[in-house]
């Protein structure tokens, strides 16, 4: 199982240096370790304790916290389908029995090629668009079987790829990562060296 | 020589704690249930209310840690400004005029709500659980529980239990949720080893997946559980609480003197619980401590006095036994006289063995004794102003000089730790090695071994550290942290440190921090060496060049105890005859020509002193197995056998002759230790160090430098016979810096040959970041290749080459 990759340790010590106590940057860095593998594993735990000079047990008791972070290999595309109230009204639940028999997995688990996980959630504040459902937290109203269908053939083609990126990838927590001072010529390790 | 500096990462200060106290402490006059309560400022209802004598029903909420109102079963209503109103009785300070009211309708109705939901998922196996009749939650479902629940869904399942440690199971399904263990960890042992995870409906303690919650203190854990959720391996199925039958006492393992509750059931030991006295152990114990019972009852235990005959050590009689011991005594008294028989030890047992045998030994002569064998510190050291536990948790600055005490004094390292992070107080830490405390330490001056008095004057010389020492007490806390460094050098390194402190205007006292239960006692009480006659090692070495007709080891154990185990095999070779008085046939005492066999703690009445000279009581919980006798009856059946009359005929009239005659001691009468759950405290009289000088030699550039210490666990009899410590142990195993490994040129875990002066031993060599650069760590009694073969205590410090095989 790997740990985090020299580079990414980098923007790790970076992130670090944002706080004043190492322990804070814990969050940033396990969104970090997911991109990196597309999930967070013990080894990556292990390798954010050192970092932080924390125990491993408090990487995993604050991890195990949030639903988004995985802990084992998920698909690359990860489609949550609400099933709470508005949602199951408008055939919520009949929608993921077909996601189910479409992608022949059940919820909870990945397809064989890697390519799609299927979970059922709480709701996601979409009730006026039930039933409605995320793949890798980007919406999709009022879906239909039909539009599934079509949602699923769309992402093996790979015609989604601009607007939904593979699950892991940071969107918003990047605004401020060593990449985007390129052009300004600065580098994370000249960061970490002033600070 | 250099220093390095610990961070306040988040930069509070410690001036605070040492400025004067603007105003005396006022209370706050509360009312409770209608009677009017002086609390203090700064507590919280739930401590007014229970003092007041009001219960208020609680679960998380524990004296001894931060409150986290986690259970929400403590609720009483205080008037507000809008009325009467619900509040969490563990997270609400005390207030002027505040008026609580714990039994009313809305309360029992709050209360009775939270045990229902608290029992929605708990298993109710109390039948088969071993908390049960214990059990917090039980007694209080009984007693402010609704009775019915209407709970009839499927109640939530895990796998159980499950073990979080060698020594600690986890049933998920019994626990509440309260946060004592994972707070415990977190705040007291400083071991985060186990937290809630996957927090929400699945909220469960658990530790990282194969890290276990290998904690020295972890056994805390399960005496704090509110419900059956933690169990000790030691103790699961032993026995109902109803069948327990307890007395308090005190934990001799190490001389912190932990009070304990010692129980058993059908005569035989099974659980030590931690009794919370303010000035020492607050309610806790090490693991070592509290579990180490098993080798009360071990089957190798001693139960008939043994006799060398034809075919080696051979049972017999007492009468036999002490009239064989009584003859080799007059033997050595006519053809050597006294100054031909040592006596070592008292200090594995209680304050009236070490105080008989002493007496014993006045008796006849004898001057050669000690309680120590060239493992700790001289006497002396007793004499110089002495610091209570609490004196140094509460000093502005801690000065540690000697051992781990994570690893050898473990609940005081909880103080200390506690005082660290709580800000009372700095620690600046003198030492070759990291220790437990180093992460808590405010400054840390390393130095090689025998190089102690450098690290004394860059400490001292720092800018810093001065202004430190200004502030208020400094307390020295002062032991051997490395056995492979000569006595001496250690004695000249804490006299030069005293004279800095005394030279740069301190007012400091001195915590010894001499390892071995009851050392303090013993040395206090008579088997210290007498002036002019040397001290154990001396001992040791009269008898290796057999100058003595007569060695008696009471409860010693030189092969296992003395750090140079050649001088140790050579005295007991060179030895004449040998009288043993021991609990187990150790190395030593099978070579004796005769053992006695002892009680053992747990198997007999008397008082025991710590290390800051405090007497409390131990007491007689089981039968002695077999025919084994306290020490001081021992000592008094063979001076009797002499013609000599020590006028002992009972334990009580031992504890009365030590108040008689021992003037420190004049306090320590049989009411006094009966009536104070803390203790008496004795002072020692006033003494100096003796003189002593350092000189460690030059090394070449091949050598390393040898730091020998101890951890919590070693092969040492009493862990070796407990099943549930023995393989905790971590073994025999060399330790160097990683860049060190590399010059060595092997991978971690290869056997290297360690070659010093004298001999040499192969050990496993491992990493260990806290060892600086030329320094190799041995663990100390781990089996294997002894690193004792190379030591030689009449060096100032030893040096080793690292040799590959």
């Amino acid at each position: 199982m790997p740990r985090l990759t020299d580079a990414n340790v980098t923007i790790a010590k970076e992130i670090i240096g944002r706080y004043p106590r190492p322990k804070s940057a814990l969050i940033p860095i396990l969104h970090l370790a997911q991109e990196q593998d597309g999930y967070v594993s013990e080894d990556a735990m292990r390798h954010i304790a050192e970092l932080l000079g924390i125990t491993p047990a408090e990487v995993y008791g604050t991890a195990t916290f949030y639903e988004m972070f995985k802990f084992e290999p998920v698909g690359r595309y990860c489609i949550n389908v609400c099933t709470n109230i508005s949602c199951q009204l408008l055939g919520a639940w009949e929608l993921l029995e077909h996601a189910e028999h479409h992608l022949g997995i059940k919820a909870g688990s990945t397809t064989d090629d890697g390519m799609f996980t299927i979970e059922d959630v709480e709701c996601i504040a979409a009730c006026t668009e039930a039933p409605a459902l995320q793949v890798n937290y980007r919406y999709r109203y009022r879906v239909t079987h039909a539009e599934f269908d079509l949602l699923i053939a769309d992402l093996r083609a790979g015609g989604l790829a601009d607007e939904i990126p593979p699950h892991g990838t940071l969107a918003r927590v990047r605004q401020r990562t060593p990449q985007n001072w390129a052009d300004t010529g600065r580098t994370a390790q000249a960061e970490v060296d002033a600070r | 020589m250099s220093d390095e500096t610990i961070d306040d990462t988040d930069g509070t200060d410690v001036d605070a704690a040492t400025e004067p106290e603007p105003e005396p402490k006022r209370t706050l006059t509360v009312t409770v249930d209608g009677r009017p309560f002086e609390a203090q400022p700064g507590s919280m209802v739930i401590d007014a209310a229970i003092a007041a004598g009001s219960y208020v029903p609680h679960f998380c909420y524990h004296p001894r840690m931060t409150p986290v109102g986690m259970c929400r079963q403590c609720f009483v209503e205080v008037d507000g400004p809008r009325g009467p109103m619900m509040v969490v009785s563990c997270m609400t300070p005390v207030a002027e005029g505040q008026v609580v009211r714990t039994d009313t309708p809305q309360v029992k109705r709050a209360q009775e709500g939270v045990l229902e939901l608290l029992l929605v998922n708990h298993p109710l196996d109390c039948p088969v659980c071993d908390k049960g009749g214990e059990c917090p939650l039980q007694d209080q479902a009984f007693s402010h529980g609704p009775g019915e629940s209407r709970f009839v869904e499927q109640k939530r399942h895990w796998e159980k239990p499950i073990p979080i440690s060698d020594l600690v199971f986890l049933d998920r399904e019994r626990c509440i949720q309260c946060d004592r263990c994972t707070r415990f960890a977190d705040e007291v042992a400083g071991d985060k080893l186990i937290h809630f995870i996957s927090r929400g409906n699945d909220t469960q303690v658990m530790t990282f997946p194969d890290e276990p919650f290998s904690s020295y203190f972890s056994g805390n854990t399960v005496q704090i559980c509110p419900v059956g959720a933690l169990t000790a391996s030691p103790y699961r199925f032993k026995a109902r609480p109803w069948d327990l039958d307890q007395r308090a006492s005190t934990c001799t393992t190490c001389s912190v003197g932990c009070r304990t509750v010692v129980q058993s059931t059908r005569d035989e030991l099974v659980r030590y619980q931690g009794l919370d006295v303010e000035s020492v152990n607050w309610g806790w114990l090490c693991d070592r401590g509290r579990f180490n019972f098993e080798s009360i009852g071990s089957d190798d235990r001693l139960t008939t006095p043994l006799v060398r005959g034809e075919s080696g050590l051979e049972p017999t009689s007492w009468t036999g036994a002490l009239g064989a011991a009584a003859r080799l005594v007059t033997e050595a008294l006519e053809s050597g006289g006294p100054r031909s028989i040592g006596i070592l030890g008292g200090a594995r047992g209680t304050n009236e063995d070490a105080f008989a045998w002493a007496a014993l030994a006045d008796a006849l002569g004898v001057t050669l004794r000690d309680a120590q064998v060239g493992d700790g510190l001289p006497t002396e050291v007793l004499g110089l102003p002495r610091a209570t536990i609490t004196d140094a948790a509460n000093a502005p600055t801690i000065v540690l000089l000697g051992p781990d005490l994570k690893e050898e004094l473990p609940v005081l390292y909880l103080r200390l730790r506690d005082a660290a992070e709580k800000r009372r107080s700095r620690i600046v830490e003198l030492s070759s090695v990291g220790t437990g405390l180093s992460r808590y330490a405010w400054k840390r001056f390393p130095y090689e071994p025998g190089l102690g008095a450098q690290a004394v004057s860059a400490a001292l010389a720092d800018p810093e550290v001065r202004d430190q020492l200004a502030r208020g007490p400094v307390v020295v806390v002062a032991g051997r942290g490395n056995l492979a460094e000569s006595q001496e050098v250690a004695t000249a390194t804490l006299a030069s440190l005293l004279d800095g402190l005394t030279g740069a205007g301190a007012s400091w006292s001195v915590l010894p921090a001499l390892r071995r239960g009851n050392v303090v006692g013993a040395l206090q009480l008579g088997m210290a060496p007498s002036e002019g006659a040397g001290g154990g090692l001396d001992v040791l070495r009269a008898a290796a060049e057999g100058r003595l007709e007569l060695l008696v080891l009471v409860g010693s154990d030189p092969m296992a105890d003395c750090p140079d185990t050649d001088l140790a095999r050579r005295a007991l070779a060179g030895a004449r005859r040998i009288v043993a008085v021991d609990t187990f046939l150790t190395a030593s005492s099978e070579q004796a020509d005769v053992v006695l066999a002892a009680a053992a703690y747990g198997e007999k009445d008397g008082t025991t002193t710590n290390l800051e000279g405090r007497v409390s009581g131990v007491v007689a919980k089981v039968t002695a197995t077999g025919t084994s006798r306290p020490d001081w009856m021992i000592a008094t059946e063979l001076g009797l056998a002499l013609g000599h009359d020590l006028g002992f005929g009972s334990v009580d009239d031992v504890t009365d002759a030590i108040a008689t005659r021992v003037p420190a001691y004049a306090g320590v009468t049989r009411t006094a230790v009966a009536r104070n759950v803390e203790g008496v405290l004795t002072e020692a009289p006033l003494a100096f160090l003796p003189p002593a000088s350092s000189s460690a030699g030059e090394r070449n550039n091949y050598d390393y430098r040898l730091v020998v210490s101890r951890t919590l666990y070693d092969r040492a009899v009493g862990t070796a016979t407990s099943p549930s410590l023995a393989h905790l142990a971590p073994g025999p195993a060399a330790l160097v810096h990683p860049l060190d490994l590399e010059l060595v040129g092997v991978s971690a875990g290869t056997e290297v040959q360690l070659v010093g002066a004298r001999s040499s031993v192969v050990l496993p060599l491992h990493t260990d970041a806290t060892v600086p650069r030329g320094t190799v760590r041995v663990r100390f009694q781990q089996g294997g290749g002894s690193v004792g073969e190379l030591v030689d205590a009449s060096t100032p410090i030893v040096d080793v080459r690292i040799e590959r095989l």
